[in-house]
């Protein structure tokens, strides 16, 4: 008899067992050992505690960079919806010469290596006089994460029906009341998960980061690299398992919004 | 099409002004000068000089020592897309055949991570890898080794941890390709007597095809620039291009040599992602075009 088409069997489910396992592991080891009361990583079953989470609040300058990271976080993403909007509405309602152009420009800082940008920032930041600037460091991060911005308010306008619109207008609204009460809500969503995407993007991002980033300019992600960099201790673990939870928290956000898949693979 | 916002044809550019300014002020500029900076002459002593040269970029053309870290980068990035591509393209078959919940479940567990910090997941591998490890203890109970594997400051680990990072952009890719493809195709390929092994041979494997090869060019574009996972768990022991130019720029201060390296790093990057792309869209037209 024929395997069944369509149906999964316990080889199948087996590999998919370990694959799952391979994803989640190094997640669960860094919760499991910042539960830890020993001074070193360890596993917390001979002895658990909530040391190392108490810890953090006696750390001032992960607490620093934490609000930096939540601050550049809202600043940037904001910043690049405001700015990928407009773009987006050019895009997708607009046939102009060099569109095509326009689009790849827009989206090129997802094909730029984050370690060039790093070096352009830097050597840009030197030349202007701008290292250690909160502002300029938020400017950059808005550049890397409009893309993500863009993309979702783009499948948004291209997925909408336009005869809300339509009619809007031919009972005599004006173009910005139409805008306004008509489009935005309609698109709301799209952008909603743009901003959203974009808050994580730069919440995340380390490798450009890192080469401008001063004392009064350290991000969460560049903290935690420094801290690593010289020692692996429970506290590095209690504050990614701080992250790992914030992620969830941001990700049960995001499902509802938008729709997870729609997020992480771009369409339905 | 009839135009609700405005029908006049600088319109758009208005409305894409403010994004083109500050992508010219704070993206194409400092790339500018980052380029005219790798041209510049270092001086050891009194630091970045006001005239031009090619030497950096022939420094690093012609001496073994970075010849040997681009083609480490390159080696590391192949492993990690083969590694992506072994384990990801079956996983994400799995993940069609399977039911309502589960497959919206386990998409979310394996494309999740993808929203977690990379330096996070890194410090995961590293403990999961250290020579007292989980792994390594796992490992020497089985009786599959006698001694721990070094896994932290080898490329071994790096890959490991660089495959963890990127294995979901390749699902994401092969998921998108599978969304294109017919079932009734595959159906047609068994009730026309093939047996399960043949038709995912001759019908399913040649349309997942371009989605396995798009996911490999981004896998390997991102893992040939990947920074803080090689840095995490290679440490100075295992120098690719990005840790270098970390180095040339934050210990040596030789910013004009780091920027010739990050230019070529550029340089590279775009015209295998431009050229795959290209390659890919000729190969298979008729796919894409369907």
């Amino acid at each position: 008899m024929k395997a069944e088409i369509g149906k999964n069997g316990w080889l199948a489910l087996l590999y998919h067992t370990f694959f799952v396992i391979f994803i989640v592991a190094p997640l669960i080891v860094v919760a499991l050992v910042s539960f830890t009361d020993k001074d070193y990583i360890s596993l917390p079953f001979d002895g658990a505690s909530f040391r190392w989470f108490v810890a953090i609040l006696n750390t001032p300058d992960i607490i620093d960079a934490f609000w930096l990271s939540i601050w550049l976080g809202l600043g940037s993403a904001t910043i690049a919806s405001a700015l990928a909007l407009p773009g987006a509405i050019a895009i997708a309602r607009h046939r102009f010469r060099g569109r095509e152009t326009l689009t790849a420009f827009l989206m090129s800082p997802l094909m730029i290596p984050h370690i060039v940008m790093g070096v352009a920032f830097l050597r840009f930041f030197s030349l202007a006089g701008w290292s250690g600037s909160f502002t300029a460091l938020m400017l950059t991060h808005a550049v890397i994460v409009l893309p993500y911005s863009l993309r979702l308010t783009l499948a948004a306008l291209i997925g909408m029906d336009r005869d809300a619109e339509m009619a809007a207008m031919s009972l005599g609204a004006s173009r910005l009341t139409t805008f306004r009460r008509v489009l935005l809500p309609l698109i709301m969503p799209g952008v909603a998960g743009g901003w959203m995407l974009a808050f994580i993007q730069s919440f995340d991002e380390v490798t450009m980061t890192i080469f401008v980033a001063t004392p009064g300019t350290t991000t969460l992600p560049v903290a935690i690299y420094h801290r690593i960099s010289q020692i692996t201790d429970p506290l590095v673990a209690s504050i990614s398992t701080v992250l790992i939870v914030g992620t969830l928290i941001l990700m049960v956000l995001l499902d509802r919004v938008v729709g997870l898949d729609r997020v992480l693979i771009g369409k339905k | 099409m009839a135009d609700v916002l405005a029908p006049r044809p600088s319109t758009p550019w208005v409305l894409s002004s403010p994004a083109l300014l500050l992508f010219i002020g704070i993206l194409l500029v400092p790339l500018g000068l980052t380029a005219l900076l790798s041209f510049n002459v270092f001086d050891g002593m009194r630091g970045i000089q006001p005239s031009y040269t090619l030497h950096n970029y022939v420094e690093i053309l012609t001496d073994s020592y970075y010849h040997q870290i681009f083609i480490r980068t390159g080696l590391m990035a192949l492993g990690v897309t083969a590694l992506c591509v072994l384990l990801g393209v079956p996983e994400t078959l799995i993940l069609a055949r399977m039911q309502a919940p589960w497959r919206g479940l386990f998409l979310v567990v394996i494309l999740g991570p993808l929203l977690i910090s990379v330096v996070v997941r890194t410090l995961g591998w590293s403990i999961l890898l250290g020579s007292q490890g989980m792994v390594n203890t796992a490992l020497q109970r089985l009786g599959i080794v006698d001694e721990p594997v070094r896994f932290l400051f080898s490329m071994l680990g790096v890959v490991i941890a660089l495959t963890h990072v990127f294995v979901p952009f390749m699902v994401i890719a092969v998921w998108s390709a599978l969304q294109k493809l017919d079932p009734q195709v595959e159906h047609a390929g068994r009730s026309l007597g093939a047996t399960a092994s043949t038709s995912f041979r001759r019908v399913v494997f040649p349309q997942l095809l371009p989605g396995v090869l798009s996911g490999s060019i981004i896998v390997f574009a991102l893992a040939a620039s990947a920074f803080a996972t090689p840095s995490i768990i290679g440490g100075r022991r295992v120098k690719v291009v990005a840790t270098a130019t970390y180095d040339e720029f934050l210990n040596s201060m030789n910013w004009p040599l780091g920027a010739a390296i990050a230019v070529l790093l550029l340089i590279a990057n775009v015209v295998i992602i431009v050229g795959c792309n290209r390659m890919l869209e000729r190969r298979f037209k008729q796919v894409f075009a369907s």
